[in-house]
C-alpha cells in the first residue's frame, strides 16, 4: 500500500512536467494544426538555460526559472517567424517535415556548442535540499516545488487564455482562422503569442526536470516530448484540460509500469496507449469527433 | 533496351573496380551505403510519396529484416541461409507492415505520422529486450555474405519492382489515394487495401534493406534503428522529391557522399542535415525533382532543346 | 421498373438534421431532378447515397438485374461498384494528373490482372494497360477531352473540369449516375453544351440519373420528375408542372421565384 502511495507521489511529479509540455503541444496543436517537434527542444534548451543560470552566474533557483522561461518564448517565436510563418499554406506534411528538422538543428545546435556530454544540476541547498518522511512515503521538497509551481503555471495558463483578450483571440483563431481574421484579430501574433505562451512552459518544464533529475543533456527532450504529446493526443489534442489530464496520466502509467511491471517496457507501454487511442477514440477524453466536410 | 544497357555497364564497371582494388573498404561501405538507402527511400516513397501516407517507422521495418537475417545467417552460415535469411526478413517486416499498418490505416497526416513513430519505437524495445536478439548489447559477428553480386541485384530489383508497380492499376490506386482519398474511394478505389498493400510492399522491401545492412555490417544493435534512422530516410524522399523514384536515387547519392565526406563532425553534419530540410520546405517543397523522373528520353528531349514532358504515366 | 428505392433516411450532424426521413424511388432510365434551398440536404443526400457518410437510419436499396442489394453501410468503392457514380459539387479530381489517368484510375475496376504481373510488366498487364487506355480514350472523345489527354486536371478550364468530373464517374460503368450541380458556374453556352452531353450519355449508357441543379431553367427543361428538399426533408416530388405550382415548394423557395424558369 505504501510502496502505491509512494508511486502515485512520484508519478505526480512526472505528470507535472509531461503535462506542462504537453500544454505547448496541445495549444499549438489547436492553433495551427502543428506537431511541433522542436518544442521538446526547447524545454531541452530550457533546462540548459537554467544550468548556466545557476551553475555560472550562480543564481538563485527563481530567477533562473523565470530567465530560462524568458529565454524559451523568444525561442519560440523566432522559430515560428523563421521557420513556420512561411509555410502558412503549406501541405500539413512540408510543415510536420519542417518540424521535425528544426527540432535536429536545436539538438545538434546545441551540442555543437555544449557538447553531447550530460551536465549536472548545481546540488540544491537549504530548504530544497529536504525531504519529508511520511511513514515510508518519501516526499522531497524537489517535488512539492515542482508539482506546486506546476499548478500556478496551469492556473496562470486558464487564467490568460480565459479572461484576456489575447487568450480569447487564441481561442477564436483556433477555431476558425479565417473568421478570425474577419473579425480583425491579428491571426499572426495571436500564433507567435501561442507559441511564447507554450514555450514559456516548456522552458520552466526544463528547469523543473534539470532540478529534479539532476542530468540534462542535448537530446534530453526526445522521449519526454513524444510522451508529452502523446498525453496531449490522450486527453484531446486542442483542449488545455484535457493536456494536464493527459499529462498526469501518462506519468502515472509510466511510474506503476516501471514499478509493478517490467520497467524496461515502460516507453513501450505509452506507444502501445497512443496507439490504442489513436484508433479507439482519436479525438482523445475530452475531444469531439469531426468528419471533413464534403 | 537502353536501360539494361546502361544498368549492365553499372555493374560491370564497380565489380571491375572493386576486382582491382580501386573501390576499397571506406569507400565500399560507402556504397553499401547507398544501396540500403536507395532501396530504403524508394519503398518509404511507395508509402510517402506515391500514396501519401506519412511514416515515421521505416527504421522499424528496416530492423526487422535485419534481426531475423541475422539470427538467421548466424544459425545456417551458407549462401542459402543468406537468401533464406533476406526473404524471410522481408516477410517478416512484410507481415508486421501489414498487421501494424490495418489498424492503423484509418489515421490520417500527422497522427499516421505519430503511430508509425510509436510503432517503431515499440520495435525497437522489443529488441531492446528481447535474449535472443541479446538486447542492447546487440548481435555480434553476423556472417557476411553481401557483396557487389548481391547489392547490385537487389537494389536493381527493388526498384524496378516497385517503379513497375507505381506504373501499374495498382499503383494507379495509391497515387489517386493521395491526391484524394474521397474521391478515391467514390470511384471504387479500396482506400483502406492500397494503404494496407503500401505499407506491406514498403515494410517488405525495408525488410531486405534490413538483411543486407546485418549481412554486410555483420553487426547490429537496436539504436541503430531508432528515430533518426527513419528521419534519415524521410531527408532522402522529401530531398529526392515525394512521389519521384530517380529523385530518391539521386538523393541517396548525394547525401551519402555528403555525409562520407562529413563522416568525422557528426554534429555539423545533423545541422546541415536539418538546415536542409527546413530550407526545402520553405524554398523548394517538391524536393530536387519535383513528382517528375529523369529518364534517357528527357535527357534528349533537354539535348534537342524541346521542352522537357512529364514522365510519369 | 425502379432502380433505386432510398427509405426514411437520416442523417443529422450534432443538433443539426441535414437529412430527415428522407425517402424517394427511381425509376430505371429516367432523369430524376433533385432541388431545394441552399443548406436543404441535397449533397448530404448524395453522400449518403454514395456512402460517404453512414445514414443514422434508414434504407438504401439498388436493384439491378432483378436482384436487390442493401447499399446502406457498404464503403465507398463497394458503392461504386454496385452501380452508383458521381460527381461532387465542389470539383474534387485528381489535380495532380493528367485528364487520362484521372479517367484510368477510375476504370480500375475492370483491371483483373493481380500484384504479380504489376511487379514484372507481365503480358496480362501489358494487354490490359492497353485496353484500359482505348477506353479510356474512347470515353474522353465524348466530352472532346480526348486532345487533351496529357494535360493535368488542375490545368483544364472550369466547364472542362466538370466535364472531366462527368467522364470519370462514367469511367466506373455506372448504372445510376447522380451529379451535384454539373452546371453550377456555367454560361448559358456551356449550359446548353452539358444538356446535350447528358441526354447523349443517358442513351449511350443506358444510365438513369438523379440530378442536383439550382439553374431551374435546366431541371425544369430536361426532368422527368422533380423531388424537393428543404430541411432535409422531401417536400414535394411530381412533374416539373406539378413542381412548379406546388404551394409549399413555392414557400420553400420564398423569395426566388422559381416560375421564371
Ligand atoms: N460534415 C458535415 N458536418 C456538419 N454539418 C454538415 C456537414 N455536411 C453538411 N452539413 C450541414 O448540413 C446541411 C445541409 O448541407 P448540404 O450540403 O447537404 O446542403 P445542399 O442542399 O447541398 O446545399 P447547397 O445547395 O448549398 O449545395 C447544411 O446546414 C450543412 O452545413
Ligand atoms: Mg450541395
Amino acid at each position: 500500500m505504501e510502496g502505491l502511495l509512494q508511486q502515485i507521489v512520484n508519478g505526480i511529479t512526472l505528470g507535472s512536467i509531461y503535462a506542462l509540455m504537453a500544454l505547448g503541444y496541445t495549444m499549438v496543436y489547436g492553433i495551427i494544426r502543428l506537431i511541433n517537434f522542436a518544442h521538446a527542444d526547447i524545454y531541452m534548451i530550457g533546462a540548459y538555460v537554467g544550468y548556466y543560470c545557476m551553475s555560472f552566474f550562480g543564481l538563485g533557483f527563481l530567477p533562473s526559472l523565470i530567465i530560462a522561461m524568458f529565454i524559451c518564448t523568444l525561442l519560440g517565436i523566432i522559430i515560428e517567424k523563421i521557420a513556420y510563418r512561411p509555410l502558412r499554406n503549406a501541405t500539413r506534411i512540408s510543415v510536420l517535415i519542417t518540424a521535425i528538422g528544426v527540432s535536429l538543428f536545436l539538438e545538434y545546435g546545441t551540442m555543437f556548442f555544449v557538447t553531447a556530454n550530460v551536465r549536472t544540476y548545481p546540488e540544491m541547498t537549504g530548504l530544497l535540499a529536504r525531504t519529508i518522511k511520511m511513514g515510508n512515503i518519501v516526499i522531497s521538497m524537489q517535488q512539492i516545488l515542482l508539482v506546486s509551481i506546476t499548478i500556478v503555471l496551469m492556473i496562470l495558463l486558464q487564467f490568460i487564455v480565459k479572461t484576456t483578450r489575447i487568450g480569447k483571440a487564441m481561442r477564436a483563431v483556433s477555431m476558425d482562422k479565417d473568421a478570425a481574421e474577419l473579425m480583425g484579430i491579428n491571426v499572426d501574433s495571436t500564433i507567435s503569442f501561442t507559441f511564447g505562451l507554450g514555450s514559456a512552459l516548456a522552458g520552466a518544464a526544463g528547469v523543473l526536470v534539470g532540478v529534479y533529475y539532476n542530468s540534462i543533456n542535448p537530446l534530453m527532450g526526445m522521449v519526454p516530448g513524444l510522451k508529452a504529446f502523446i498525453a496531449a493526443v490522450f486527453g484531446g489534442i486542442g483542449i488545455i484540460p484535457g493536456a494536464m489530464i493527459g499529462g498526469y496520466f501518462i506519468g502515472a502509467v509510466e511510474v506503476l509500469v516501471a514499478g509493478y511491471g517490467n520497467s524496461m517496457y515502460r516507453d513501450a507501454v505509452v506507444f502501445g496507449i497512443l496507439i490504442l487511442v489513436l484508433i479507439v477514440k482519436p479525438s482523445g477524453l475530452l475531444g469531439k469527433n469531426t468528419r471533413e466536410k464534403v | 533496351m537502353k536501360k539494361l544497357i546502361g544498368l549492365g555497364l553499372t555493374y560491370a564497371i564497380v565489380q571491375i573496380l572493386i576486382m582491382t582494388n580501386a573501390i576499397t573498404g571506406y569507400l565500399q561501405a560507402t556504397l553499401v551505403t547507398i544501396c540500403i538507402n536507395i532501396i530504403l527511400a524508394v519503398s518509404l516513397n511507395l508509402i510517402t510519396g506515391f500514396t501519401g501516407q506519412f511514416s515515421l517507422g521505416h527504421a522499424g521495418f528496416m530492423s526487422i529484416g535485419a534481426y531475423v537475417c541475422a539470427l538467421i545467417t548466424m544459425r545456417v552460415p551458407t549462401v542459402y541461409g543468406f537468401i533464406l535469411g533476406v526473404l524471410l526478413g522481408a516477410l517478416a517486416a512484410a507481415l508486421v507492415g501489414c498487421l501494424v499498418g490495418l489498424p492503423t490505416l484509418r489515421l490520417r497526416g500527422d497522427y499516421l505520422a505519430i503511430a508509425t513513430l510509436g510503432m517503431s519505437e515499440i520495435i525497437r524495445i522489443i529488441f531492446l529486450n528481447m535474449e535472443i536478439t541479446n538486447g542492447a548489447a546487440g548481435l555480434n559477428g553476423i556472417p557476411q555474405f553481401v557483396n557487389w553480386t548481391w547489392l547490385f541485384t537487389f537494389t536493381v530489383g527493388t526498384v524496378l519492382v516497385i517503379s513497375n508497380f507505381i506504373k501499374s492499376a495498382h499503383g494507379r490506386a495509391c497515387i489517386s489515394i493521395r491526391e484524394d482519398e474521397i474521391a478515391a474511394e467514390a470511384m471504387g478505389i479500396n482506400t483502406i487495401k492500397y494503404k494496407v498493400v503500401s505499407f506491406t510492399i514498403g515494410a517488405f522491401c525495408a525488410g531486405i534493406a534490413g538483411a543486407l545492412y546485418a549481412s554486410y555490417f555483420y553487426f547490429l544493435k537496436p539504436d541503430l534503428f531508432g528515430f533518426l534512422k527513419s528521419v534519415d530516410v524521410l531527408v532522402i524522399v522529401v530531398l529526392g522529391g515525394l512521389g519521384s523514384i530517380s529523385g530518391s536515387i539521386l538523393a541517396a547519392i548525394l547525401l551519402a557522399l555528403i555525409s562520407s565526406y562529413l563522416q568525422s563532425f557528426p554534429e555539423i553534419r545533423m545541422i546541415l542535415y536539418s538546415l536542409t530540410l527546413i530550407a526545402i520546405m520553405i524554398f523548394r517543397p517538391q524536393g530536387l525533382m519535383g513528382s517528375k523522373e529523369i529518364s534517357l528520353s528527357v535527357f534528349s528531349k533537354w539535348a534537342s532543346g524541346l521542352k522537357s514532358k512529364r514522365g510519369r504515366v | 421498373m425502379s432502380i433505386l428505392k432510398v427509405n426514411k433516411i437520416t442523417k443529422s450532424f450534432g443538433g443539426l438534421t441535414a437529412v430527415s426521413k428522407a425517402s424517394l424511388e427511381l425509376e430505371k432510365g429516367e432523369l430524376l431532378g433533385l432541388i431545394g434551398p441552399n443548406g436543404a440536404g441535397k449533397t448530404t443526400l448524395f453522400n449518403l447515397l454514395t456512402g460517404i457518410y453512414v445514414p443514422d437510419s434508414g434504407a438504401i436499396n439498388l436493384f439491378r438485374e432483378g436482384e436487390e442489394v442493401a447499399l446502406h453501410g457498404l464503403r465507398p468503392h463497394n458503392i461504386c461498384k454496385a452501380g452508383l457514380a458521381r460527381t461532387f459539387q465542389n470539383i474534387r479530381l485528381f489535380k495532380d494528373l493528367t485528364v487520362l489517368e484521372n479517367v484510368r484510375i477510375a476504370m480500375n475496376k475492370n483491371i483483373k490482372y493481380g500484384f504479380i504481373p504489376s511487379f514484372f510488366h507481365l503480358p496480362s498487364y501489358r494487354w490490359e494497360e492497353k485496353q484500359s487506355i482505348d477506353d479510356s480514350i474512347e470515353l474522353l472523345k465524348i466530352f472532346n477531352l480526348d486532345d487533351k489527354k496529357d494535360e493535368l486536371a488542375k490545368n483544364l478550364p472550369y466547364g472542362e473540369q466538370r466535364h472531366l468530373e462527368i467522364a470519370r464517374a462514367l469511367a466506373t460503368n455506372p448504372k445510376l449516375l447522380l451529379l451535384d450541380e454539373p452546371a453550377a458556374g456555367m454560361n448559358p453556352a456551356e449550359t446548353e453544351n452539358l444538356t446535350k452531353i447528358i441526354g447523349e450519355i443517358r442513351e449511350e449508357f443506358d444510365l438513369t440519373i438523379l440530378l442536383i441543379e439550382h439553374d431551374m431553367s435546366l431541371v425544369m427543361k430536361i426532368c422527368e420528375r422533380i423531388y424537393v428538399l428543404d430541411h432535409g426533408m422531401v417536400i414535394a416530388n411530381g412533374t416539373p408542372e406539378e413542381i412548379r405550382s406546388n404551394k409549399r415548394v413555392i414557400e420553400a423557395y420564398l423569395g426566388e421565384d422559381i416560375n421564371d424558369a
